[in-house]
């Protein structure tokens, strides 16, 4: 009984391993959504084009390096706020192609209105 | 002048443009209407987004066109009973002298209108840089209420916020504000920015403005007057009617109709074609504002 015990904790560990082994291969199998630096400066975001492709997922990190700045993509329902001294990050998955306005919906000064960009997605 | 000898008098003079009405319909004023007596007519003028300051293509004559509005304005027959500027008065600057000398030379220009009281409220242009301390130096508050003939006013601020919110003390203050008016109360609202989403890709929305339109729904007599998009829009939040007013610098285009928010461009052959200021026409007993939209200059 003692043996029988023993090998079934061992058939159980091995499988264990083997399940955890297939887990960690499936997980490195996973490509990193591609992350796109961009920069809200006064009154201009670098790059003003951002290219994506349909069903890639990514993660955009903005800066602004002078004040707080927003960034609004209507389409995508996606905006935050960009606080110098911090990077704020936003993950999405575009589900359709086209060429979409994003803008700076954050007041930031006289050149406020023209500060806007646009993301292809292909 | 009667109303009706006014709102001719504009046709034949080639001052009318189209006319807008705003309200409830027949059978609802008819059954509304024993309970609402007591209520006189009257009419107020809105001007909106004089952007007093700017300079280029897109108005030749922006130094002109804010002292033809108010010669047009003061030439009206019968004096309308109050006027109010919603908001952008000046064109932004990142200087704030610059921007209290605007302020001051605006001031200045429409203190040529006969008619008091006139009433202001601030633009993200006048406001969002500093969060409306100009403004209130010049003008008073950015928000506040006023009653007249039977009518409750409610001026919001979705301005002074840079990240163009009301923000919770306001929604509060509103909140407090609507607790204290009867539930067929005649509520105008004016603001400088839509309430609603109209176009949120060209920042021609109020992040929570949807939960001032939930505060304002309980009431079914609420009309909504704002200024921001330069040009004329209608539109409908439930029984809540919003009405955009024309810009007296330049038009901007329909929403989504060009891949920017750029202003249209000048046309010498139609000088001041899209501007205008409008009349707006209060029957607080049908609970119904006729809108009449007025070019700056006579057609």
């Amino acid at each position: 009984m003692v043996v029988d015990t023993r090998r079934r904790t061992l058939m159980c560990a091995a499988g264990a391993l083997a399940l955890s082994s297939v887990a960690a291969l499936t997980l490195a199998a996973e490509p990193k959504p591609r992350a796109i630096k961009v920069v809200a400066k006064k009154f201009e975001f670098v790059p003003s084009e951002i290219h994506v492709t349909h069903g890639e997922t990514v993660i955009l990190q903005f800066t602004a390096p002078e004040v707080t700045m927003g960034f609004n993509l209507a389409d995508f329902k996606l905006r935050t706020d960009i606080v110098p001294g911090q990077v704020a990050t936003l993950e999405f998955t575009p589900d359709k192609t086209g060429t979409f306005t994003f803008l700076c919906d954050v007041f930031c000064g006289k050149g406020h209105e023209d500060m806007s960009g646009t993301l292809i997605v292909s | 002048m009667s109303r009706f000898d006014r709102r001719q008098f504009l046709q034949l003079a080639g001052f009318g443009g189209a006319v807008w009405v705003s309200g409830l319909s027949a059978e609802v004023c008819a059954a509304d209407a024993p309970k609402a007596t007591g209520y006189d007519d009257f009419y107020f003028v809105q001007l909106s987004d004089t952007h007093w300051g700017f300079e280029g293509p897109p108005n030749p004559d922006a130094r002109g066109t804010l002292p033809k509005a108010v010669a047009a304005v003061n030439a009206i027959p019968q004096s309308p009973d109050f006027i109010i500027f919603t908001g952008d008065l000046t064109h932004t600057t990142d200087d704030p002298k610059e921007r209290r000398k605007r302020m001051g030379e605006f001031r200045d220009i429409v203190s040529e209108l006969k008619v008091k009281p006139v009433r202001f409220i601030p633009g993200e242009h006048d406001a969002s840089l500093d969060n409306g301390k100009a403004f209130k130096e010049f003008f008073g508050p950015t928000n506040y209420t006023f009653e007249h003939k039977g009518v409750h006013f409610i001026v919001l601020d979705n301005v002074s916020d840079p990240s163009a919110r009301l923000g919770d003390e306001q929604l509060a203050w509103l909140a407090d504000d609507l607790k204290m008016q009867p539930q067929d109360a005649r509520i105008v609202v004016f603001a400088h920015r839509p309430l609603f989403d109209l176009y949120p890709q060209w920042d021609w929305a109020t992040r929570d403005g949807a939960k001032a339109v939930e505060l304002l729904m309980p009431h079914p007599n609420v009309t909504v007057f704002y200024g921001h998009i330069h040009q004329e829009h209608h539109q409908m939040t439930g029984h809540i009617a919003h009405h955009s007013a024309k810009s007296l610098i330049f038009p901007l285009p329909v929403a989504g109709s060009q891949p920017k928010r750029t202003p249209l461009p000048w046309d010498p052959a139609q000088p001041y074609r899209g501007l205008g200021f409008r009349e707006i026409e209060a029957e607080p007993r049908k609970a119904e504002y006729v809108i009449t939209e007025v070019p700056v200059q006579r057609a």
